[in-house]
């Protein structure tokens, strides 16, 4: 099974210069105090990030329809994951004592 | 190819796990994170970030290169995917010893200012419990590559049959974007405060 689309050199070099700039900021970003948006920030970097990695290195852009099934499954999962258990810590502090 | 796609969901949902704990932990301890943070050597984390990702490049230029059926470019992209690995590795392995040399690695050694003493810990270990997991991933990575490299060499990989370069390509580039989540969590919480 090949990947028919030969994605161009141009495309990851871009890609490259994107993420490079995009780890920069997220090093200065942290320098500034943002309270709880540094780590909004910090978070709104890597999945831009990692979606550009996604999209361009590993070809899901140009993928079939049940790769990109796949790909949302996985990220749907982690989001389950990390939403019923957090939503239980996080809240814990919420408790009102009878 | 959906395969590696389907392994790799569950490497996400493994991560994910650590990923979780850390989580529930700063939500309890965000003094004790963002202090215990600071100690770790930015611009390691940094540089090893940029490294990484030039091995994602490096990686995404081999398939290129494979796809083209260019076996001498083939070779290069992959040897120098193999040199950026490495390179990360040691920086991560400087960084060890001198965590361990300030006496950060959890357990009875381990040193820290008393107000957050214990909770510290919990940092540390789980610093080492994802970038361990992460290096061990990294080395998996440079054994798969290096018989990516053989294969290469002795011709069974041509512009007909490069799907094990693909295959390769997917792990690298995930172990990479871990490595995008791990690098701010661990190394720059906090580093506006001290």
């Amino acid at each position: 099974m090949h990947t028919e689309h030969i994605v161009p050199k141009r495309v990851y070099y871009a890609i490259y210069l994107i993420l490079l700039v995009c780890t920069y900021l997220t090093w200065q970003v942290a320098v500034f105090d943002l309270g709880a948006l540094n780590t909004v920030a910090a978070l709104t970097i890597a999945v831009f990030k990692a979606v550009l990695v996604v999209l361009f290195f590993m070809h899901v852009k140009y993928s079939t329809r049940l790769t990109w099934l796949v790909v949302s499954g996985g990220v749907f999962w982690l989001a389950i994951l990390l939403a019923l258990t957090l939503s239980d810590y996080l809240t814990r502090g919420w408790r009102t004592y009878g | 190819m959906l395969g590696m796609w389907v392994f790799l969901v569950t490497e996400v949902l493994f991560f994910g796990g650590l990923f979780v704990c850390y989580s529930v932990y700063r939500g309890w301890y965000p003094d004790a994170f963002a202090a215990a943070s600071h100690e770790l050597i930015l611009w390691a984390g940094t540089t090893n970030t940029a490294v990484l990702i030039t091995s994602s490049l490096t990686m995404a230029l081999a398939v290129h290169a494979a796809q083209g059926g260019d076996r001498k470019r083939l070779l290069w992209f992959l040897a120098a995917t193999m040199l950026l690995g490495a390179v990360f590795l040691g920086i991560k392995a400087y960084e060890y010893d001198s965590e361990f040399v300030e006496h950060h690695v959890p357990g009875f050694g381990f040193a820290f200012e008393a107000e957050h003493f214990r909770h510290a810990q919990v940092f540390f270990s789980l610093y080492f419990m994802m970038t361990g997991l992460h290096a061990l991933h990294m080395i998996i990575g440079l054994g798969i590559m290096s018989v990516m490299a053989w294969w290469a060499w002795r011709g069974t990989i041509t512009d007909q049959y490069y799907n094990p370069i693909e295959i390769s390509g997917l792990y690298w580039h995930f172990v990479d974007i871990v490595w995008i989540f791990l690098f701010p969590l661990l190394y720059l919480i906090g580093r506006h405060a001290h």
